[in-house]
C-alpha cells in the first residue's frame, strides 16, 4: 500500500507483516489457496467421522503411506495422483481386511499394515534413487509442496474431493450409526463390515489426494486437527463438520499467508515450511478449544471456532 | 558377511532386536501402536535439530523423543488418545521440515534416520547402543509388575493403589528410551515396525505373558538378522526385509492361531 520502505526483517507496520505486497496476485498463491481450501472442506467432513469412530491412526498411516504411491508412481512413471490414489484405496482396504472385530486390536492391525508398506516404499524410494535422475524424489514425497499444484491436479483433486463427499453424504447415517455403536448399526441390518471398508477407501483417497497436495506431514494434520477441536466445540456432527471445514481452510490460508511472508524471515531466506505454520495453527487451536468446555457442557459453541487466528 | 566390520552391526542389531520386543509386548498390550510410531517420527525430528544447534543427535534424539511422549500422556488426559496422539506427531513432524530446511546436510540424511543406517556401524555404536539398552531393560525390570497389572486389569490396578496416569506417562518414557536407543542405529520407521511385529505375532500365538515375550523377542531377533543378511546380499534398503519379515510373522500367527484354535 504504502512506498516500500525496508520489509528485510518482516517487521515493519502490522498490515505489512502479515500481507507481503504482491500476495494476491501471486499466480501460485491462487492455486495453493484454492486446492489448499478444497482439501480442508474434504479433510474436516471426513475427518469428523474419522475422530468419531477413533480411526486417527489409519487416517495418519493412509497419510504417511502416501509416501508408497509417490514412490511408486515416479517408478512406474505415472502420474503421482494416480500412484497416491491407488495406495490409498489399496491400503485403505488392507488395514480393514487385517483387523478383526474388536476395537482394540485394530492399531495393531494398521502397525502391522503401515510397517510392511514402508518397508515396501523403502524399496521403491531406494529403486527410484538408484534409478537415476530423481533426488529430491524423497524429500517432495515426504514433505509434499502447496506451491506445485499444476492446472491438471487441480481439476483433479476437486473431483476426487466431490467424490469424497458424495459418497459420505450416501452413507451418512448408517455411518453415523456405526460410529456411535457398532452392535446397534448391525442390529438394525447395516452391513457394517462393508460400510467400514467403505469408509476406509473414502478416507484412503481424501488422505492421498491431501497429502499429494499438501505433503503427507500436514495431510493427517488437516484431517484431525480440525475434527477433533470441532468436536469438543459442538456435539452435532453435521456442525462438526462445517466447524472442521472452516478451521481447515482457515488455518491453510493463514499457514499459506505467514510461509508467503516467511521469505523475508530469518535464518535463511527461502521461506519457512506451510506445514509448519498450519499445523501449529491447528495445534494451538485445539489446546484453546480444551479451555473452552469442561466436558460436561452439552450447548453448541459456534463463536469460538475463529479464536484460533488470535 | 560375516567379516570383522560386520561384527557390530550384528551385535548391535540384535541388541536394538531384544528392546523392542521387550517394549513392544507392553505397547501391543496396550493397544499403544500410534503411540510406538509417533514417538520414533518425533525423535526424527529431534535429530535434524540437534544437528543445527549442533549438539550430538543423541541428545537431539532424546530430548524430542521424551518431549513427544510426554505431551501425548498430559494432552490425552483430556482429549481422545488418538486424535492427541495425531496432532503431537504432525507439530513435531512440522518442526522437523523446518528444521531440515535450514539444515544445509540434505537427502542422504533424512533417508539414513527415516531408513536406517545399519551396514554402517562402528565399535562406538555398539557400546552407546549396549549402555542405553541396558538402562531400557534395567527400567523396565523395576515397573514390570506395576506395568503388566494395569495393562491387563487396569480395574485391579486402580484398586491395588497404582496410578493409571503414572503408569502411562512411565510406559511412554520407556517408549521414549526404547527409541532413543534405536532410531540411531535402525531409523525410525524400522524401530516402529519392530516393536509391533514381533510381539504381535507372539501374541496372536500365547497369552501367556512369559512365553509371548520370548518368543517376541527370538521372533525380532529372527527379523533382523534375516534382514541383515538378506540386505548384505541384494544391497536393499533393510527396511523393506524388516517390514515384509514382520508382518509376514504376524500372518502366520494369526492363520496358525486360527487353525489351532478351531
Amino acid at each position: 500500500m504504502r512506498a516500500m520502505s525496508s520489509p528485510r526483517s518482516g517487521f515493519g507496520s502490522g498490515f505489512r507483516f502479515l500481507f507481503e505486497p504482491g500476495f494476491f496476485s501471486s499466480g501460485p498463491v491462487h492455486a495453493a489457496l484454492l486446492t489448499g481450501t478444497v482439501v480442508a472442506l474434504v479433510s474436516g467432513a471426513v475427518g469428523v467421522f474419522t475422530v468419531l469412530r477413533g480411526q486417527s491412526f489409519a487416517g495418519h498411516s493412509l497419510a504417511d503411506l502416501g509416501t508408497l504411491g509417490g514412490s511408486g508412481a515416479f517408478l512406474f512413471g505415472v502420474g503421482p495422483l494416480w500412484g497416491f490414489i491407488a495406495a490409498g484405496v489399496a491400503v485403505g482396504g488392507a488395514m480393514d481386511l487385517a483387523s478383526t472385530r474388536r476395537r482394540a486390536s485394530r492399531g495393531v492391525a494398521t502397525g502391522i499394515v503401515l510397517g510392511a508398506v514402508q518397508g515396501v516404499s523403502a524399496l521403491l524410494l531406494y529403486l527410484d534413487t538408484t534409478s537415476g535422475s530423481t533426488t529430491g524424489v524423497t524429500v517432495t514425497v515426504l514433505f509434499g509442496s502447496l506451491f506445485a499444484v499444476s492446472g491438471y491436479t487441480a481439476t483433479a483433486t476437486l473431483a476426487f474431493a466431490l467424490l469424497g463427499l458424495a459418497s459420505l453424504a450416501v452413507c451418512y447415517r448408517p455411518l453415523l450409526l456405526d460410529s456411535v455403536s457398532t452392535d446397534l448399526a448391525a442390529a438394525r441390518g447395516v452391513r457394517v463390515r462393508l460400510l467400514g471398508l467403505a469408509f476406509m477407501v473414502v478416507m484412503g483417497i481424501t488422505v492421498a489426494l491431501s497429502s499429494l497436495i499438501v505433503g503427507t506431514i500436514l495431510s493427517p494434520a488437516l484431517l484431525i486437527g480440525p475434527a477433533a477441536t470441532a468436536l469438543r466445540l459442538t456435539q452435532s456432527p453435521l456442525a462438526a463438520m462445517g466447524t472442521a471445514a472452516a478451521l481447515g481452510a482457515l488455518a491453510t490460508g493463514l499457514g499459506v499467508l505467514l510461509a508467503y511472508d516467511s521469505y523475508h524471515w530469518k535464518p535463511v531466506g527461502n521461506g519457512w515450511p506451510v506445514s509448519l505454520f498450519v499445523i501449529a495453527l491447528l495445534f494451538t487451536a485445539y489446546l484453546l478449544s480444551g479451555l473452552r468446555r469442561p466436558r460436561a457442557g452439552t450447548g453448541p459453541a459456534p463463536a469460538t471456532a475463529t479464536t484460533e487466528a488470535a | 558377511m560375516f567379516a570383522p566390520f560386520m561384527q557390530d552391526t550384528w551385535i548391535t542389531a540384535g541388541i536394538v532386536a531384544v528392546i523392542a520386543a521387550l517394549v513392544g509386548f507392553f505397547v501391543v498390550l496396550r493397544a499403544a501402536a500410534f503411540t510406538a510410531h509417533a514417538v520414533p517420527n518425533a525423535a526424527f525430528a529431534g535429530a535434524a535439530g540437534a544437528g543445527l544447534v549442533g549438539v550430538s543427535s543423541l541428545v537431539g534424539l532424546g530430548v524430542f523423543s521424551l518431549g513427544g511422549a510426554l505431551l501425548i500422556g498430559l494432552l490425552s488426559r483430556k482429549g481422545r488418545h488418538d486424535a492427541v496422539t495425531a496432532l503431537t506427531v504432525a507439530l513435531m513432524l512440522g518442526l522437523g521440515a523446518l528444521f531440515l530446511s535450514w539444515s544445509t546436510e540434505y537427502a542422504p540424511e533424512i533417508y539414513s534416520l527415516l531408513f536406517g543406517e545399519v551396514l554402517g556401524l562402528s565399535s562406538q555404536d555398539v557400546t552407546t547402543t549396549a549402555i542405553l539398552g541396558f538402562a531400557c531393560v534395567a527400567v523396565l525390570a523395576c515397573v514390570y509388575r506395576p506395568l503388566m497389572l494395569s495393562s491387563t486389569l487396569p480395574e485391579v490396578a486402580e484398586a491395588r493403589g497404582i496410578r493409571q496416569v503414572r503408569i502411562d506417562l512411565l510406559f511412554l518414557t520407556l517408549v521414549a528410551l526404547a527409541t532413543t536407543t534405536a532410531v540411531p542405529v535402525v531409523g525410525a520407521l524400522l524401530m516402529f515396525t519392530l516393536m509391533i511385529g514381533p510381539p504381535a505375532a507372539a501374541r496372536a500365538l500365547t497369552r501367556h505373558p512369559a512365553p509371548a515375550l520370548t518368543l517376541g523377542v527370538l521372533l525380532a531377533l529372527a527379523t533382523v538378522w534375516i534382514a541383515i543378511a538378506a540386505s548384505y546380499q541384494t544391497d536393499w534398503p533393510i527396511g523393506f526385509f524388516v517390514g515384509v519379515i514382520s508382518a509376514a510373522w504376524y500372518l502366520l500367527a494369526r492363520a496358525a492361531a486360527a487353525v489351532f484354535r478351531r
